[in-house]
């Protein structure tokens, strides 16, 4: 496994060297695991990207450095520290900077010559993939696909021109992963509310949730998703409110200060019964936080924003093939269950891309509103199971009601006792069917084992790369839980696995949110955290290095 | 008796929302409209409760809220008949920012602004539109803000389609309702009314003195003379189609909506999505 830092300023063409490189490498054969690292500004600054790649699947990013490309001094001086002993840094000649890894080339002069400066990336590139032993071959094969005509010779030949000036380093090894698709998180979420069946997505822009906004729009004149940019946040929701009623699945993304704004609309959705799924990529916070940075500490404030008390759901993405599948799944529960469902995700996975196996449509089927009613038709008619009968306006004979007010079975305002009352518990009702529809967290690790870890949403891949290590290192035997669906909270995995054992929950934020949700939910307390909340991800490595320095075993 | 029924109010006796409604009523039966196919959608206040009390589709949803969700049903469904009944302090005041970008949108619906220069649902402190001086339990020493001109703000902001009412003069009220509902685009009528328990300002013969309907020579498409005609307000109000222009509603310039085929007819399509999947391998 091999892990290389391309880091420069904004503004550098960082990103389009990434994107070109990844896909390269992935042609290869190789897993790919691509994070972004970049700071709140449109130029200068640092940002840099690390594209983890070998030939068995990856889960999270490596502090391990085999390879810097540096754009500029500040890329070097930052990361050579974590840099292997047969790393290299690879840079311009105009670098003032001496050490026995260097290779400096004439990127910019040569690029020069070429006639596009923007062209040096594509020379680091031909020299990346000399040193890791890549075969010439395939750059002609893909770069047409990633690279606009115009630009395609050009680049061609800086490829070339990099490829010819160093020699290998790493062994070229072989992996089966060339046909697998490589996506960030945030566009597989817009790629699964496609196929979620999903007509309308309304938000505002919002630092890191606009991902799946730009997907969505870019894909929209094909997929048949409408995507309105709305005037704010309040907006963003009410509109999908509005849509979703009016029989267009919909759904609304923004970050947690944006979820904030849209709170009160939360609760509409909950006493009016409309389906909407709301996407928060989490930021850290509060307020504005670190826009462009992570953190997992909205949890406790999505699963009770919004004042009073209705039924809905929270699932945590764990992954790339969860960012797709569950947003599916998200779609057809707000539906059935006609409630709020959120999903959580993070910067960390949003921009992260990585290697999944392409999606399969097969098994997808679509939960779809009444199209009749039979006899009188009452919106929110008391049910056993909570759900009354949801008909689309203008499709039906019948009139379709929807009130923020509480309302009688009609749709109208009541403010009788003995109706509110039926109708708390013909919404709460719906939890019965819900709790039964709950995924367990995945276990992973041994099953006899001594230290269990607790976690959700993205640390899944670091803390799955930790237990790995620690079960390889020899010093005890460990497992983990991560959770996906965490509200309503299931509860049988953790009732099975904490039994005599040590809990470690793993956390990007200051408190420990998930450890006190289960505290809260089951009684079961957690003996140590492991928390995280400077906006960086926590690795498996950091992961490994905390739960062996805590001295739990 | 009509397609449309009227159902118990909760309004106060005398209260101009019940000219409001009956206008409304009469405006959509002589338009021939289905109540199924007619969508009412309002925030919260007095006036929008309107849509409790209409024999049609209805979205109540939340305070100032009404225009977005108004506009996303619109856009789902192109053939539902979209009617924002609400009032000044949902419209203009909570809501004002939605008036605002509502008009750049201009989706094809209708804005209807019961204007009673006064919160009424929560016993009468001053709305955007009351007048500068107006004394209220809250506004103890008389409102000192500029009040709002929404007919001026509608015209200043593009809308196409700009008229003021009044409650006491409906056969002027319901014409202007069924040009505004026939109109393909955002629509908007202020529809001045008093509010008899908390409104001792701008009572009905208040009103009946200063309004005055424009006359057959007023040219509605002459955007200078409508913004002069818009600022006046303090001899007379003038009543009527203030401003009037064609322009390319949000369904017309869509790619996705322009031929006509509604949000919710388009077809998911497994061979487009495999496609897409197919772009990342």
């Amino acid at each position: 496994m091999y892990n290389l830092l391309l880091g420069g300023a904004a503004g550098q063409g960082i990103d389009t060297t990434v994107a070109i490189l990844e896909k390269l490498l992935k042609h290869s054969g190789y897993y790919i695991y691509t994070t972004r690292d970049f700071m709140s500004r449109v130029r200068g600054g640092h940002n840099f990207s690390m594209i983890r790649f070998g030939t068995e699947k990856i889960n999270s990013h490596s502090d391990r450095i085999d390879g810097i490309i540096a754009l500029n001094d500040e890329t070097i001086h930052l990361h050579k520290d974590k840099l292997t002993e047969k790393g290299f840094i690879l840079c311009d000649s105009s670098l003032e900077y001496s050490d026995d890894r260097i290779i400096k080339l004439d990127m910019d002069k040569k690029a020069k010559e070429l006639g596009n400066l923007r062209a040096s990336g594509s020379i680091a590139i031909g020299a990346i993939l000399k040193l890791f032993g890549e075969p010439f071959t395939y750059v002609e094969e893909v770069m047409p696909r990633v690279i606009k005509k115009d630009f395609l010779e050009v680049n061609l030949k800086a490829i070339q021109i990099g490829y010819d000036s160093v020699e290998p380093v790493f062994e070229h090894l072989e992996g089966p992963f060339k046909d697998y698709m490589l996506i960030s998180g945030s566009k597989a979420v817009g790629l699964g509310a496609v196929a979620g069946g999903l007509k309308f997505y309304s938000a505002y822009p919002m630092s890191p949730s606009t991902a799946v906004m730009e997907y969505l729009a870019y894909i929209g004149n094909v997929s048949g998703v409408l995507v309105e940019q709305a005037e704010d946040e309040i907006a963003a929701i009410n509109m999908a409110l509005g849509a979703s009623y009016a029989g267009a699945r919909a759904m609304t993304g923004t970050s947690g200060g944006g979820f904030c704004l849209k709170v009160e609309a939360l609760g509409f959705s909950g006493i009016a019964e409309i389906p909407l799924v709301v996407i928060d990529v989490q930021r850290p916070g509060p307020a504005t936080g670190l826009p462009t940075r992570t953190e997992q500490s909205d949890l406790k404030f999505v699963i009770s924003a919004a004042q009073g008390e209705f039924p809905r759901m929270v699932i945590a993405l764990r992954n790339h093939e969860d960012s797709f599948y569950q947003t599916i799944r998200a779609l057809n529960l707000a539906e059935k269950y006609q409630i709020p469902i959120i999903l959580l995700s993070d910067q960390y996975l949003g921009d992260t891309t990585a290697c999944v196996k392409p999606y399969n449509l097969e098994d997808i089927t679509l939960t779809e509103p009444a199209k009749e009613a039979e006899g009188e038709y009452l919106r929110y008619r008391i049910t056993e199971n909570g759900i009354s009968p949801r008909l689309i306006p203008g499709l039906t004979e019948h009139l379709v009601t929807a009130d923020s007010d509480e309302h009688d079975e009609r749709g109208w305002i009541t403010e009788s006792a003995e109706v509110r009352n039926n109708m708390m518990d013909k919404r709460m009702r719906k939890l019965e069917g819900l709790t039964l529809e709950l995924q367990e967290p995945e276990f992973i690790g041994e099953e006899d084992c001594k230290v269990l870890l607790l976690g959700w949403g993205s640390t899944y891949g670091p803390i799955s790369e930790a237990v790995s290590r620690l079960n390889k290192s020899g010093k005890g035997s460990y497992g983990a839980l991560v959770y996906g669906d965490i509200y309503p909270l299931p509860k049988q995995n953790l009732e099975k696995y904490s039994k005599g054992r040590t809990l470690i929950n793993v956390e990007q934020n200051a408190t420990g949110q998930l450890a006190s949700l289960i505290r809260e939910q089951t009684g079961i307390s957690c003996d140590r955290s492991i928390l995280k909340y400077d906006g960086r991800q926590i690795s498996g490595e950091e992961i490994e290095s905390q739960v062996l320095e805590g001295g739990l075993d | 008796m009509g397609k449309f029924t009227t159902y118990e109010t909760a309004w106060c006796p005398g209260c101009g929302n019940f000219a409001i409604l009956n206008s409304l009523k009469t405006a959509l039966e002589e338009l021939d409209k289905d109540p199924k196919e007619v969508l009412m959608v309002a925030g919260i206040g007095q006036a929008a409760k309107t849509p409790q009390y209409i024999s049609a589709n209805s979205f109540c949803g939340l305070h100032g809220r009404a225009l977005p969700a108004a506009v996303a049903a619109k856009i789902a469904n192109e053939k539902l008949t979209v009617i924002v009944d609400s009032g000044d302090g949902d419209s203009y005041g909570e809501g004002g920012n939605h008036f605002i970008h509502n008009i750049r949108r201009n989706v094809n619906i209708t804005h209807f602004v019961h204007d009673n220069q006064i919160y009424g649902l929560t016993k009468g402190q001053a709305s955007p539109t009351s007048k500068e001086g107006h004394v209220t339990e809250v506004q103890t020493d008389g409102s000192m803000n500029t009040p709002l001109n929404p007919v001026l703000m509608a015209i200043a902001a593009g809308a196409g389609f700009v008229a003021r009412g009044f409650s006491g003069d409906a056969k002027q009220l319901v014409t202007l309702m069924k040009e505004a509902i026939s109109y393909p685009g955002y629509a908007f009528v202020d529809i001045l009314q008093p509010c008899i328990s908390f409104n001792k300002i701008n009572t009905f013969a208040y009103y009946k003195s200063k309004v005055a309907p424009l006359g057959e020579e007023y040219d509605p498409s002459n955007k200078a003379a409508a913004i002069m005609t818009a600022m006046e307000g303090e001899e007379r109000i003038p009543t009527g189609i203030i401003y009037r222009e064609d322009k390319l509603d949000f369904h017309r310039k869509h790619n996705l909506l322009k031929d006509g085929k509604t949000l919710i007819e388009q077809e998911r399509n497994t061979k487009v999505i495999e496609a897409l999947i197919n772009r990342f391998v």
